[in-house]
């Protein structure tokens, strides 16, 4: 049963993903952009898990924790960056 | 004991993460973990601010229960609001006045908040006294305030009491 | 593998994966940027969170031993979504961005 619903999901996250650069690239504005970039980075983790789940491997944690680390870290500093036109003040 | 680790929670919290990184329970890891739990608080000490001490686990863990409960019961409101149609929605900009000077109390209550229904915390106004919330569908702000001030105000405000200083 | 823990799993990796879905289509519909806000932080938390879960069950039973450490991923995600949430709103307060008419209360004047 696994090996059919592994690749649905796959497809639904990827879906997800179209859907959210749609809206990157539409905009229309700024703080929409990087909203749209922040949930491409949290649905990059859920592909990324079902991905290790498929191939039965352990090792894609690192890269899953990794990938939410750097997507707060980015956002933060883009929202920052846009509030204030600087990220140290 | 109180000179070997001066935020015993900070390290108890470091060990886990450490244990929950490497994923084993092995002697090496439970040293380096402990190790790691005993040097990060001592070489951060000049850092932290407050002490944070929550106190009445049992009402934090029940806080626990409850956010998650609603958190999951947010998540299929807010998809049927998402894929219902966009015309009925009423998103409000309410203004929540709190009562909760804890710093870390203050912050799991706008942390809740955002994780909760359909309500995102917008921001807190300068002398902290004000959280400004944006809810997506919400007939009733003041049943909206009221909820948020009895079901998660209250028993941060018994966690995490203020400090004396 | 027992038939009603594989049925569990496939059933959490499903709503995990509908959830993320269900947020992106939130982000993509809803008429102004605060509206859009609610859909990524809630629907994709709780998607992953229950992609994560489903992880966490197979490889626990699949391999010898407990397998914890994917549970960092969604408390990682659960303390930061909100400060994300609260830096994006700033932000575009801040630009005073529109917001549609039938919004009731106003923003703050940064």
């Amino acid at each position: 049963m696994l090996a059919i619903v592994i690749p649905i999901c796959l497809a639904l996250c990827s879906l997800a993903v179209l859907l959210t650069f749609i809206r990157l690239l539409i905009g229309p504005h700024q703080p929409d952009r990087i909203l749209a970039l922040d949930t491409i980075n949290i649905n990059a983790i859920a592909l990324i898990v079902l991905f290790g789940l498929w191939l039965d491997s352990n090792l894609f944690f690192e890269a899953a924790l990794l990938i939410a680390l750097m997507g707060f870290i980015t956002t933060v500093v883009l929202a920052k960056f846009m509030t204030r036109g600087d990220i140290i003040e | 004991m109180k000179r070997l680790f001066p935020y015993p929670l900070l390290s108890l919290a470091l060990t886990l993460l450490w244990l929950l990184l490497a994923n084993s329970l092995s002697l090496g890891n439970l040293l380096m973990g402990g190790l790691l739990g005993w040097a990060i608080p001592r070489v951060c000490r000049g850092l932290w601010f407050t002490d944070v001490r929550p106190r009445h686990p049992l009402l934090l863990a029940k806080l626990l229960l409850r956010v998650t409960g609603d958190m999951l019961w947010a998540n299929v409101q807010v998809a049927a609001l998402v894929l219902g149609p966009v015309r009925r929605l009423n998103p409000v900009f309410v203004e929540v006045p709190v009562d909760i000077r804890q710093e870390m109390g203050l912050t799991l209550l706008m942390s809740i908040i955002t994780l909760t229904p359909g309500t995102v915390s917008a921001e807190l106004s300068e002398d902290g006294r004000r959280v400004l919330v944006h809810t997506l569908d919400e007939d009733d702000p003041d049943a909206l305030i009221e909820s948020i001030k009895t079901r998660y105000e209250k028993p941060l405000m018994e966690i995490f009491p203020c400090s004396p200083s | 593998m027992n038939p009603w823990l594989e049925g569990l799993i496939c059933l959490l990796l499903l709503v995990g994966s509908l959830f993320t879905l269900i947020g992106s289509i939130g982000l993509l519909r809803l008429p102004d940027f605060f509206m859009r806000l609610h859909g990524p932080t809630k629907a994709t938390t709780l998607g992953v969170g229950s992609t994560v879960i489903g992880s966490m069950l197979y490889f626990t039973t699949q391999h010898e031993g407990l397998s914890l450490h994917e549970f960092l991923i969604p408390l990682f995600l659960f303390i930061t979504a909100p400060v994300s949430a609260q830096m994006l709103c700033k932000s575009a307060m801040q630009q005073r961005l529109g917001f549609i008419e039938r919004t009731r209360g106003k923003p703050w004047k940064p």
